[in-house]
């Protein structure tokens, strides 16, 4: 069977009010990416449109992106998994071209989350899980992830400083990342409790502050598949796809197996993925995982192998997922730093591995010429989870 | 009655489970069972998703667990402004069957913790939404 490559990435800027409509907003990554690749629209055979729909007024948006991106009247279609939308709609596109159905196809994520007043967007969250037996008790993404730090600093010693510790490696990279949202340098002084001026400090949901959340933006992402034959025929060096695992978990927290343990689907699809990749987590020379919380970061280690159960501060506590460390992991800011356009998240980590892998990511760059790395990518509460292995 | 009267503030209105809040009204907290192979569901379930069966039954939820986990929000989504800050955790009773509710507002937040022992009540808001609540045991 023939293998896939990724030949083009493209991402926004991730910002707070974007200053165009979602058709404008899909072009900008769309068009950074068939650069990346070299090609034109006659050489694509399919595309994918991925996001969060609550935030979108356009109904079925695929078509209208589509047309707007010149890539009519092949076909499109949309996919949705939430925060995981944009990795989902890779491994659809993998499965296309594996099957020998197309040869090259575009991934599309994106996210508007301004194109709603912030009343409406604060409702959507509220709703953003089961709507049925638990938003009408008031709850909103913080809090559910706040259910998982309690019970995880409650059973492993974890701190409110390693929280901090994750955040302050987070901002290193935000820094120095021209497509993150917040850019500005933070210190442990800005978490300080009971500081007024510690604006990083305060309870959204505790035990998670204002510091430990991820913030709102717009962008897109763009990334572009391909078969061998096209793929070696084009001509950037082609990234693989090596593994694929994801998974799925009950949505209300009352069918959740163990809060201390962390989420479940992040070790699921990290298994599958392994598997089928043929490595072991220490293989992964590089890493973007879903920080879409500061404790998120840490159950992600674990799940992924990369520390025992438990023992994921121990990384951030002796600096190992710095750039420098033993596995640098969201060298690029993540979701903390960069923002997180639901729809665009998965494909802005996908191509931060790609310029990895291929060596062009800057000031971010891994030494040593890694040759494997992995995007962890979870939707919603862990109710999707995404892993995916890429080699040279 | 109709499911809009479930909680702080409902999104659904129809559901074939909507005789849960008739229980509340009763003051009994109650998930379903399986007529057919016994499984037990908590929240609870119009149909069986272990052996496809319709023939569902009613059963009183355990009073006592222990506080699996815990948050205090401090911020609130559209519609429940006026409440924070408060409460949310997830009640393990054992033998597969939790609970998530907000706790019970007397108890001070320095008093709550993992693995503390609870107990779940039914509520009457003054508006006349009905809820389950979780308090000290």
């Amino acid at each position: 069977m023939e293998e896939v490559a990724i030949v083009g990435v493209g991402q926004t800027a991730f910002v707070r009010g974007y200053e165009g409509s979602i058709r404008e907003l899909a072009f900008d990554a769309f068009r950074e990416a068939m650069q990346d690749a070299g090609i034109t629209q006659k050489d694509v055979d399919a595309s994918i449109f991925c996001s969060a729909p609550e935030y979108d007024k356009q109904r079925s948006p695929a078509g209208v992106l589509a047309e707007y991106l010149g890539l009519i009247p092949q076909p499109t279609f949309y996919v949705e998994t939430v925060c995981s939308s944009s990795s989902t709609g890779v491994k659809v596109a993998y499965s296309m071209i594996k099957s020998g159905l197309h040869d090259v196809v575009v991934v599309l994520g994106f996210q508007k989350m301004s194109e709603i007043t912030s009343a409406e967007s604060q409702e959507r969250m509220g709703r953003g899980a089961d709507i049925q037996w638990e938003a009408p008790f008031g709850t909103m993404m913080p809090a559910y992830y706040a259910l998982y730090a309690q019970a995880y600093m409650a059973k492993h010693g974890l701190t409110h400083d390693d929280l901090m510790g994750v955040r302050l490696k987070s901002s290193t990279y935000g820094a120095v990342n021209d497509r993150a949202v917040y850019r500005k340098p933070v210190k442990a002084g800005d978490f300080k409790q009971g500081d007024p001026e510690a604006k990083l400090a305060g309870p959204v949901a505790w035990p998670l502050r204002v510091g430990d959340c991820c913030a709102n933006a717009d962008g897109s992402s763009c990334i572009i598949l391909a078969n061998a034959k096209k793929a070696k025929s084009f001509s950037k060096k082609p990234v693989w796809i090596l593994g694929i695992g994801a998974a799925s978990e009950a949505v209300n927290m009352a069918a959740r197996p163990d809060f201390a343990k962390g989420l479940s689907v992040g070790y699921g699809a990290a298994a599958q993925a392994y598997k089928m990749a043929g490595i072991a987590s220490k293989d992964v020379k590089v890493a973007e995982v879903h920080d879409c919380f500061t404790i998120a970061e840490i159950m992600a280690y674990e799940g992924l192998g990369f520390a025992p159960m438990g023992e994921g501060k121990q990384l951030i506590r002796e600096k190992a997922t710095y750039k420098e460390g033993r596995i640098p992991v969201n060298v690029d800011g993540g979701l903390l730093s960069k923002g997180h356009p639901i729809g665009a998240t998965g494909g802005s980590q996908i191509r931060t591995i790609v310029l990895q892998l291929r060596g062009e990511a800057g000031p971010m760059q891994v030494a040593g010429e890694p040759d494997i790395g992995l995007v962890h990518n979870i939707g919603g509460v862990g109710l999707y989870g995404n892993v995916t292995i890429f080699g040279r | 009655m109709g499911f809009e009267k479930f909680g702080r503030k409902s999104f659904t209105a129809v559901t074939k489970t909507a005789k849960f809040v008739d229980l509340l009204a009763e003051g009994k907290i109650e998930g379903t069972t399986c007529k057919d192979c016994g499984a037990k569901f908590f929240p609870p379930r119009a149909d069986c998703g272990k052996c496809f069966s319709k023939n569902m039954d009613w059963f009183e939820m355990p009073k006592n667990g222990k506080l699996e986990t815990f948050t205090t929000a401090h911020y609130a989504p559209f519609g429940f402004e006026a409440d924070p800050p408060y409460t949310m955790g997830v009640v393990n009773f054992g033998e597969g069957l939790k609970l998530f509710a907000r706790l019970d507002k007397s108890i001070k937040p320095e008093e709550v913790k993992v693995d503390m022992d609870v107990k779940i009540r039914p509520l009457k808001y003054d508006d006349g939404q009905l809820a389950f609540e979780i308090t000290k045991a």
